[in-house]
């Protein structure tokens, strides 16, 4: 339950960041809270031969709201959600979301945007970026470029960013008042991984859905949007009864993992119950 | 192996001078490096909670964190809690109130509570619980965790200690 030998590099600028990273590629991971890398290398199913510590690196601590939306740099921690840190529903959601993820200490070290590099289907902000449209800016000593959510996930712990870039900043689309969210999770304990999470935004005039966002986590190998029900909401009313009908479309419609935590069956209808629970706030 | 690095260390206010492998840990070098033994050590993967200490204020899980990234950082533990013989209103409030057993994750929990009760004096018992949750106690059964910590607070709130 020891790290193996490693050496550290802990650089003060983004700019000796990337140099190390392009020295070092493959050889090389980044350390931002390590909530999830450092219990991996503590039980050595992770033996990176170089950490960089990105902790230093002031430049990369913020989250800042303009009419762009939402830009949370790298060192942005779990913590700085705990409040709102943009008026209206968006920076609620951010707020809700963030009490699900782990315990109040690992709040304290993990970030939003490690959670994305570190890609866990069972993520919250994973599934939050992925239903909300957020874009990945990637940065290397080569230069930056931005990064569709639909394009950034590969799969389980794998992503789109190449050995020598870094995930300097997420950014989010703007959630005017009109917005309305939900965001319910299914896990065995308080902070644990979700078994099937869902989450849900509305955009309602005079008691039509304008548009809506719908997304599911924890159910496969990285979160899903469900663009087809979200078509199936805009133009009528968030009644129960459509809600019923998208929960069951959303139960037809994923194919869940099973393992040690839960079966594919039992996970589908925690998700249908999710999709119904968290399409049911957005409506309240 | 890797080599090795010459800091400072700042624990509960007092420098300590260490020689470390960067892939030591918080809560080793606290234990074995500074002689802090305060701190316990349980899972070493984040769960427990019981080498839960404070880092510039903020609670984290020091077997997540290696000991060279607490460099100029403000550490602090358990050791640091009692003012001399006067315990901390927390300490005295698990002592009062049958808040620990065993006590091997009494140091964890306390300076949970401690970090959280300077962020929020005002916890309702709701969000006690809910940081409470951060860490495991095979004793107790956590209630008299729970009471302790909320007579801690009323404590706290009514003033400095004498």
């Amino acid at each position: 339950m020891k790290p193996a030998a490693f050496d550290y590099f802990r650089p003060a600028s983004l700019s000796d960041a990337l140099a190390l990273l392009a020295k070092y590629k493959d050889d090389c991971k980044i350390l931002a809270g390590g909530q999830s890398l450092v219990p991996a290398m503590n039980f050595r199913l992770a033996r990176p031969a170089i950490l960089i510590d990105i902790n230093d690196i002031a430049e990369l601590d913020y989250v800042h709201a303009d009419d762009r939306g939402l830009h949370i740099g790298a060192l942005t921690r779990h913590a700085a959600f705990h409040r709102r840190v943009v008026d209206g529903p968006l920076g609620a959601l951010f707020s809700a979301v963030a009490r699900h993820i782990a315990h109040y200490p690992i709040r304290q070290r993990g970030t939003f945007a490690g959670s994305l590099a570190h890609a866990d289907p069972a993520s919250e902000w994973c599934l939050l970026a992925t239903t909300l449209d957020a874009t990945v800016v990637a940065k290397s000593a080569r230069g930056e470029r931005a990064i569709a959510i639909g394009d950034f996930f590969n799969g389980t712990f794998s992503t789109d960013l190449e050995p020598d870039e870094l995930l300097a900043e997420v950014h989010l689309p703007p959630m005017g008042q009109g917005w309305r969210t939900g965001f319910y999770e299914f896990s065995r304990r308080a902070g644990d991984f979700a078994l099937g999470m869902a989450l849900a935004a509305l955009r309602i005039e005079a008691g039509v859905v304008r548009e809506a966002r719908l997304g599911v986590g924890g159910v496969s190998d990285r979160a899903i949007r469900l663009r087809k029900l979200e078509e199936r909401l805009v133009g009528g009313a968030a009644s129960q009864e459509m809600i019923d009908t998208i929960a069951r479309e959303a139960w037809a419609s994923v194919s869940p993992i099973g393992d040690i935590h839960a079966t594919p069956e039992y996970r589908r209808d925690l998700v249908a119950t999710a999709v119904k629970r968290a399409l049911t706030e957005a409506a309240a | 192996m890797a080599s090795k690095f010459n800091i400072d260390l700042t624990v509960n206010g007092k420098s300590h001078a260490v020689s470390i492998e960067p892939r030591r840990t918080l809560a080793d070098v606290l234990r074995d490096d500074c002689g802090l033994t305060g701190t316990h050590i349980g899972c070493e993967h984040g769960v427990c909670g019981a080498c839960t200490v404070l880092v510039d204020d903020k609670p984290v899980r020091s077997c997540l964190m290696f000991g060279v990234q607490a460099e100029r950082k403000a550490v602090r533990t358990v050791e640091g809690l009692a003012d001399g013989d006067t315990l901390h209103p927390l300490q005295q409030a698990f002592w009062e109130n049958h808040g620990l057993q065993c006590g091997f994750c009494t140091p964890g929990f306390l300076m949970l509570a401690a970090g959280a009760l300077e962020e929020n004096p005002d916890m309702s018992d709701d969000e006690i619980r809910d940081v409470l949750s951060s860490n495991l106690c095979r004793c107790t059964g956590y209630q008299n965790i729970v009471k302790a910590v909320r007579i801690a607070a009323r404590a706290l709130r009514a003033g400095p200690r004498a």
